[in-house]
């Protein structure tokens, strides 16, 4: 394992990553589309969506039981694990290496991110 | 507008903002928040949210290509992610407690910044400096490839860098955008590390930095499915779309261009915040 191995496994890891998030944003964008296509949208602010979609368990069991803004946020939040999931490969990667102390830097990026996370839902 | 319009229409701004932001390398954030604001009249926080997952998108989607020209460098990749990670908790929170007058006051600010650095356009520096004392310890030099050959450059100015990461990672919690811009004038002004592994690395850092502050975000509703579904689609399209066609276009003028729109964006997006318009 070197540098160059480790950072061509997470640039393949990543590019997976987002293909899978953008089918599942895709395919819950075409089912949102399908069911509320001429519905008007009132005024641009929005709603704050619905508490049960800002969970990671709310989520996943709207999304399985086929709520189409559910399945769009799975895509969404599946996206923004990508990244989390590169820190975690890099710190592995380091530590294949023996580079503890790259590995402790991984490791500190990785409970900045899950604090983050964690805190959120 | 109905449902089925209103995501055509941010599907087709969304691919646009990803195209040009890729061909000028200033990221499809800056354009696509000032365009859903301004001209769709979007809440700024739900662009702000939508734009923020599209980074991520662009970010790792980039990634790949860029990783087999070997240019970035991972460790002071995730040196940094230390600092933009942190920041960006930081804007994230700033977000939900500031007003959306302040909030397009500074994004126009940034705006500005980025139609500059669009005009002027970059120095291509490939010269490597010598590492000081710090960024040797921390083992943050590497080698790149120039004309074939690897090229060794060093690292200066670790905690100049670092400082001014934090302060990238805010302003990309604060306003969804990636902060590519200041990312790569840390790492190639500051720390001076060639342009080509500035820039690459910058990539690689925006999606993390972005993932930091994307969880507050979610838990505060920000983040749209209508808002952010065509938003993401469109900017990713158009990101790759845009990374294709760089190989075979000359963009200076394009950027000449980018740049003066940007301007423009900027100025309404401060004189609609000052105004309390956004």
């Amino acid at each position: 394992m070197d540098d160059h191995r480790l950072e061509s496994i997470i640039g393949q890891l990543l590019r997976a990553g987002v293909l899978l998030a953008a089918a599942t944003v895709l395919a819950g964008g075409v089912l949102f589309i399908a069911r509320h296509h001429a519905e008007a949208v009132h005024d641009r602010t929005f709603v704050l969506s619905a508490p049960q979609t800002r969970t990671l368990a709310g989520i996943t069991q709207s999304a399985f039981e086929g709520d189409s803004a559910a399945i769009i946020e799975a895509g969404l939040l599946l996206l923004v694990l990508t990244p989390v999931a590169r820190v975690v490969i890099a710190m592995v990667g380091f530590l294949l290496e023996h580079d503890r102390f790259y590995a402790a830097v991984s490791l500190t990026v990785l409970v900045i991110l899950t604090y983050s996370l964690l805190h959120a839902t | 507008m109905t449902v089925l319009e209103f995501t055509i229409v941010v599907l087709a701004i969304s691919l646009l903002a990803g195209l040009l932001g890729a061909l000028t390398g200033l990221g499809g954030g800056v354009v696509v928040v000032p365009v859903l604001t301004l001209g769709l009249h979007v809440d700024m926080k739900y662009a702000i949210g939508a734009s923020l997952v599209s980074v991520i998108a662009t970010s790792s989607g980039a990634a790949a290509a860029y990783v087999r020209e070997g240019f970035s460098n991972i460790r002071i990749g995730m040196f940094l992610e230390i600092a933009t990670t942190m920041g960006a908790i930081v804007g994230a929170f700033l977000a939900s407690r500031v007003s959306t007058h302040a909030l397009a006051i500074v994004f126009g600010l940034v705006l500005l910044q980025s139609a500059y650095l669009s005009i002027k356009g970059t120095p291509d520096n490939i010269e490597g400096v010598e590492a000081d004392g710090l960024a040797r310890r921390l083992r943050l030099g590497g080698a790149y490839p120039v004309g074939g050959k690897p090229q060794t450059y060093g690292v200066r100015n670790v905690p100049g860098g670092f400082a001014m990461m934090f302060g990238a990672g805010t302003l990309s919690g604060l306003l969804g955008i990636g902060s590519g811009a200041v990312k790569v004038i840390a790492m190639d002004q500051v720390m001076r590390i060639p342009f080509k592994v500035s820039t690459t690395t910058s990539n690689f850092m925006i999606g993390v930095t972005a993932a930091a502050s994307a969880g507050l975000y979610f838990h505060n509703g920000y983040i749209n499915p209508q808002v952010a579904m065509p938003v993401m689609l469109g900017v990713l399209a158009g990101a790759l779309l845009g990374a294709k066609l760089l190989m075979h276009m000359h963009v200076k003028t394009l950027r000449l261009v980018f740049g003066v729109v940007i301007l423009a964006l900027a100025l309404e997006m401060i004189v609609n915040g000052i105004t309390g318009k956004v």
